[in-house]
């Protein structure tokens, strides 16, 4: 099957087709266990061409976290190292402090990231590591089963809350991005999505100045992408896109945060969080 | 000047999610009825409007398409 392709592609540029894309070689041939239409997927390709296109596919390190990524070293063509549990910004403070001219990064749910790795990605992110993290916010534990996670809205629904978060019992939803964009040691942070073309080639610019940044020594790189789980949301791919347009920007607004150890004027970072309705969900 | 597409599309790993659907401004990718070895109904071209534009690339969570263009 995998040789149709190739003899297909090989046919199209003889009859002089110009190649416009086609799956980096930094991503392996193994099929993704991610549910159909999972932002994983895309963030997964957009971290791998811009490792193709910076050229430092032997010179680089991921840490893969807990949740639903834990696999991501199987996709990747890359070294890998399997944090634990929400460990992810600890192990490649080890792997950057040995190894400093390797690029070194993290892939982290919202999950791992921002409830049992709290402690770590702060102390991480103050102390100025010169690591790039990627944070996939679904709002959602999206492996155990669609639980309550920090970052679930006001009113979403899920596991654990079957009628709705509610902020007398579960709090509100963990901006970690804003939070961590205050600390002096962060020197870029931004908040991206990948759901339309265009999103996604603003995603993959950010994640690419995130990896330049390693070479300045500045400080941490810290972007976040915002993802469906339309397992979790028991939605279709393109109505979960939909819903977190409508319903998870206006708490997540997308753009940057901090550029170049600044922070972006007219982002509110202690604003409180949005109450506002949100759109039937199941 | 105009750019005349065509995708090839990997369908043993495509999970039939859509979203390339969504993403494509002249329609031309459809859900074919057949399903692929996991029981997917994978996504298929339907008809030669393709530009080339890479829309369903971008956003393809899988990066099972490839694009090719040629000016027309």
């Amino acid at each position: 099957m995998n040789q149709d392709i190739e003899a297909r592609k090989q046919e199209l540029l003889n009859q002089g087709y110009t190649e416009v894309y086609t799956k980096t070689k930094v991503l392996t041939d193994a099929v993704m266990h991610y549910c159909p239409g999972c932002g994983h997927g895309t963030t997964h390709r957009l971290v791998a061409e811009v490792i193709d296109e910076m050229g430092i596919q032997d010179n680089v390190v991921g840490v893969s976290p807990v949740g639903c990524s834990v696999l991501a070293y199987n996709y990747f063509d890359i070294d890998f190292q399997e944090a634990a549990h929400g460990r992810a910004p600890a192990l490649a403070t080890a792997v950057k402090r040995l190894n400093p001219d390797t690029f070194v990064f993290t892939y982290q749910g919202d999950g791992d990231l921002a409830a049992i790795g709290t402690a770590e990605t702060i102390h991480a992110c103050n102390r100025g590591e010169n690591i790039t993290m990627i944070f996939v916010n679904n709002g959602i534990y999206g492996m155990t089963g669609g639980q309550m996670a920090p970052t679930t809205l006001i009113g979403m629904k899920s596991a654990t809350t079957p009628y709705g978060r509610r902020v007398d019992i579960n709090g509100y939803p963990l901006r970690i991005t804003e939070l961590i964009s205050t600390l002096p040691g962060t020197y870029y942070v931004t908040r991206q999505s990948v759901q339309t073309p265009a999103a996604v080639r603003k995603a993959k610019a950010a994640i690419r100045k995130a990896f330049e940044n390693q070479k300045l020594k500045k400080g941490l790189s810290f972007v976040e992408i915002l993802s469906n789980c339309n397992s979790g949301w028991k939605m279709t791919p393109v109505q979960a896109n939909k819903w977190m347009e409508d319903n998870m920007m206006p708490n997540y607004p997308v753009g940057d945060i901090k550029v170049d150890g600044k922070l972006v004027e007219n982002v509110d970072v202690a604003r409180l969080a949005v109450d506002h309705p949100l759109s039937v969900m199941q | 000047m105009a750019f005349k597409g065509q995708i090839v599309i990997d369908t043993e790993r495509c999970k039939g999610c859509a979203v390339c659907l969504a993403a494509c401004p002249v329609q031309c990718i459809a859900l074919s009825k057949n399903v692929n070895g996991k029981g997917y109904n994978y996504t298929e071209t339907v008809n030669d409007k393709c530009i080339g534009c890479a829309s369903c690339a971008m956003v393809c969570p899988d990066g099972v398409i490839s694009v090719y263009k040629i000016k027309c």
